[in-house]
C-alpha cells in the first residue's frame, strides 16, 4: 500500500512539472502582457513595473525563478492586484468552491446512487424510467441551458431563490448551483449504479444470501450494494475533474466569487502569476483525487491489488 | 412459388458479422429513431439558411426581438434583429463540423497513437502509454482555455485544440484491441498461412479495431460538440457574427426574460444533437458487442 502511494507521488511530480511548464510557455507565448491596458503606460513606467516583477529578465531564468517558487510554496504576487499575493487570492476564492463542489458532489452520490439502486431493484418501473430520464438529461442538457432555465423558473418568475451571488455561502444562494453542478454527475453515477447494482444482484453470492432467508434489504446493502459500488469509487477523480470544469460555467451564471470565475478572468487580464497558481492548484486537485479514488477502491475490493 | 420451382434454390448465403450488426441496429427503435433526427438535423444545417428569406447576419434594427411566427421570422429575431432561424441553421452547421473535424483529428492521432504502442509492444508501449497517462491527469479543459486566451479564438484552433484533448480515450481504446487482438488465434493462423505483417495488420487488426474505434467516435462528436459550446459560453469559441450553438445558447441566455425563443430553440437543437449521437453511439455497441447482451 505504501509503496503504491509513494510510486503514485513519484508519477504526480513528472505531471505536474508538465502542467506548470506548459502553462508557463502557453501563458507567456500570449500576446499582450498583464500592463499592457487601454490607457498607455510610459515606457519607463513599464519598464519599471517589468523590472519589480522579474520580467525583464530572459524567459528560461523567470521559469526556473518561478518553479524555485513553487517547490517552496510561494506563488509570487498577483500582476494585476499589487497589494495581494496569489496565495492571498487562492484563499479567498477556492473556500467557495469547495464549498460549492463537496455540496455538488454529496448531492450526486445521494441523488446518483439512491436512484440507480432503486432503478435496477423495479427494473423497468416507474423509478427506472425516470433515473434513465435523468441520466439522458443529464447528457444532452448542459449546464449552461440548466442554470439560465432554473434561473428563469425559480429566480425570476416565482422568485423563491435568489438569481445569483455568493451571500457568504447563504444556503438559499447555494441551492441552484449545486443543483446545476450536481445533475450531470447524477447522471453518470446513476447509471453507473444501475448497471453495478443489476450485474452484482444477478451474482452467486447474493443468490445464496436470498437462499439462506436473510430480509431483502439485508441482501440489498450488505450483499448487492457493496460490489455494486465499486465502479463508482474509480469515478471518483473523473467526478472531480467534470465538476472542476461544470464550476467555470457555473461560478459565471450565478455570479459567485470562486475560482473557476476568476480564471477565465485572470488569464484574459494575463495575470500570469494568478492563472499559474489556479492552474496548480486544479492540477493538484485532480491527482490527489485520482490517487484517493485508487486507495479506495482497494479499500472496497479486495480483489484489487495495488502494485 | 413458381419461382422456386423455375430458379434451383441459391446456395444459401452466409451472413456476415456485419450483416447481423446491421441487423441488431436496426431493431434498435432508440438508434434507429436518432439516425432520422440526426438526419433531419444535417439537412437542416445545410439547407435550413434557405428556409430564411435573411441572412444569418443581416441586423436589423427595426425588428428586435420579434416573437416566433410574427412578420416572417418563423422563430423570431435576435436583439440585434437577426432571424433567428437562419442563425439556428448556422449554428447547427458550425457545430456539427467542429464536432466531425476535431473528432477526426482525435482519430488520427488516437489511431496512430495506439496501434503503435500495442503493435510494437514492450519498452515503447510502456513509454507510449506513461505519456498518456500524464496527461490525463491535466486539467485539460483549462489547457483549452489558456489556448485560446493565448492565440485568440479561431475555428481551425478549437479544431486542433479540441482534437487534441479527446485523442487520448481513443489511444488507450486502440492499444488495448490491439494487444488482445495479437494474441488472438486467427491472427496466429493467418500468420502460420504465410500472411506479411503489413497484410495482417490490414486484413486482421484494422478490420476488428473499426467496432469499437466507431462507437468511441460517436460518442466523442457530442463531446467535442459540448466541449466549442462551453468555451464559446464562456466567451472564448466561435467569434461573432458567426454562431455556433454555443454562442447562441450563451446570447439567449442573457435575454432570456425578454425572450425565451433564443434560449428554447438552440437549446433544444443542442439537446436533440446530443442525445441523437449518444444513442445511436449506444446502439452502435449492443450492435457490435454481442457479448454484452
Amino acid at each position: 500500500m505504501l509503496r503504491f502511494i509513494g510510486r503514485r507521488l513519484l508519477v504526480a511530480g513528472p505531471t505536474l512539472l508538465v502542467v506548470i511548464t506548459l502553462a508557463f510557455f502557453m501563458m507567456r507565448a500570449a500576446p499582450g502582457g498583464p500592463f499592457a491596458s487601454e490607457r498607455r503606460l510610459p515606457p519607463a513606467v513599464e519598464q519599471n513595473l517589468k523590472a519589480r516583477y522579474g520580467l525583464d529578465r530572459p524567459l528560461p531564468e523567470q521559469y526556473l525563478a518561478y518553479l524555485g517558487g513553487v517547490v517552496r510554496g510561494d506563488f509570487g504576487p498577483s500582476l494585476k492586484y499589487p497589494d495581494k499575493t496569489v496565495a492571498d487570492i487562492l484563499k479567498q476564492n477556492a473556500p467557495v468552491s469547495l464549498k460549492l463542489g463537496l455540496a455538488s458532489m454529496i448531492l450526486a452520490l445521494a441523488v446518483g446512487v439512491s436512484l440507480g439502486v432503486l432503478a435496477a431493484l423495479r427494473r423497468n418501473g416507474v423509478l427506472d424510467v425516470g433515473a434513465m430520464g435523468l441520466a439522458i438529461l443529464g447528457v444532452c442538457v448542459p449546464t449552461f441551458v440548466t442554470a439560465p432555465l432554473l434561473i428563469l423558473l425559480f429566480g425570476s418568475t416565482l422568485q423563491w431563490l435568489p438569481n445569483g451571488g455568493w451571500n457568504g455561502g447563504a444556503l438559499p444562494n447555494m441551492i441552484l448551483p449545486v443543483i446545476v453542478l450536481a445533475l450531470p454527475q447524477a447522471a453518470i453515477l446513476s447509471r453507473l449504479t444501475r448497471a453495478g447494482m443489476i450485474e452484482a444482484l444477478a451474482a452467486g453470492h447474493v443468490r445464496t444470501a436470498r437462499a439462506r432467508g436473510l430480509p431483502e434489504a439485508a441482501v440489498v446493502l450488505r450483499h448487492a450494494l457493496r460490489p455494486a459500488l465499486t465502479p463508482l469509487v474509480s469515478y471518483l477523480g473523473p467526478a472531480a475533474a467534470g465538476l472542476l470544469t461544470g464550476s467555470l460555467v457555473v461560478e459565471k451564471i450565478f455570479n459567485l466569487p470562486g475560482l473557476g470565475k476568476f480564471f477565465v478572468i485572470s488569464a484574459l487580464q494575463r495575470d500570469y502569476t494568478v492563472v499559474m497558481g489556479m492552474i496548480v492548484v486544479y492540477a493538484v486537485l485532480v491527482l490527489a483525487l485520482n490517487l484517493l479514488g485508487d486507495l479506495m477502491l482497494a479499500v472496497v475490493d479486495p480483489r484489487v491489488r495495488l502494485s | 412459388m413458381t419461382d422456386l420451382a423455375t430458379h434451383p434454390t441459391p446456395a444459401a448465403r452466409g451472413r456476415s458479422l456485419t450483416d447481423d450488426a446491421i441487423a441488431r441496429l436496426r431493431a434498435n427503435r432508440a438508434a434507429t429513431l436518432s439516425l432520422g433526427v440526426l438526419v433531419l438535423l444535417t439537412l437542416f444545417a445545410l439547407f435550413g439558411p434557405m428556409l430564411s428569406p435573411w441572412p444569418y447576419d443581416q441586423v436589423n434594427k427595426d425588428h428586435v426581438w420579434v416573437p416566433p411566427l410574427t412578420d416572417g421570422h418563423l422563430l423570431g429575431t435576435d436583439a440585434l434583429g437577426r432571424d433567428l432561424l437562419a442563425r439556428l441553421a448556422m449554428g447547427l452547421r458550425v457545430s456539427l463540423a467542429i464536432g466531425l473535424v476535431a473528432t477526426l483529428v482525435s482519430l488520427v492521432i488516437g489511431v496512430a497513437w495506439g496501434a503503435t504502442a500495442g503493435y510494437i509492444g514492450g519498452a515503447v508501449d510502456e513509454a507510449m502509454m506513461r505519456i498518456v497517462d500524464v496527461l490525463y491527469a491535466l486539467p485539460f479543459i483549462f489547457f483549452v482555455i489558456l489556448l485560446m486566451v493565448a492565440f485568440g479564438s479561431n475555428i481551425l484552433l478549437i479544431f486542433v485544440a479540441i482534437g487534441a484533448v479527446e485523442w487520448l480515450t481513443m489511444s488507450r481504446i486502440v492499444r488495448g484491441q490491439t494487444l488482445s487482438l495479437k494474441q488472438k488465434e486467427f491472427i496466429e493462423a493467418a500468420r502460420a498461412a504465410g500472411l506479411g505483417r503489413l497484410a495482417i495488420v490490414a486484413r486482421h487488426i484494422i478490420p476488428n479495431l473499426l467496432g469499437p474505434v466507431a462507437v468511441y467516435v460517436t460518442l466523442t462528436i457530442p463531446a467535442v460538440i459540448l466541449a466549442e459550446s462551453f468555451l464559446s459560453f464562456l466567451g472564448l469559441g466561435v467569434q461573432p457574427p458567426m454562431a455556433s450553438l454555443g454562442t447562441l445558447i450563451s446570447a439567449g441566455a442573457q435575454d432570456m426574460e425578454m425572450a425565451w425563443w433564443l434560449l428554447v430553440f438552440p437549446a433544444l437543437a443542442m439537446a436533440a444533437t446530443l442525445a441523437a449521437f449518444n444513442f445511436i453511439g449506444d446502439g452502435l455497441r449492443d450492435a457490435l458487442d454481442p457479448k454484452d447482451r
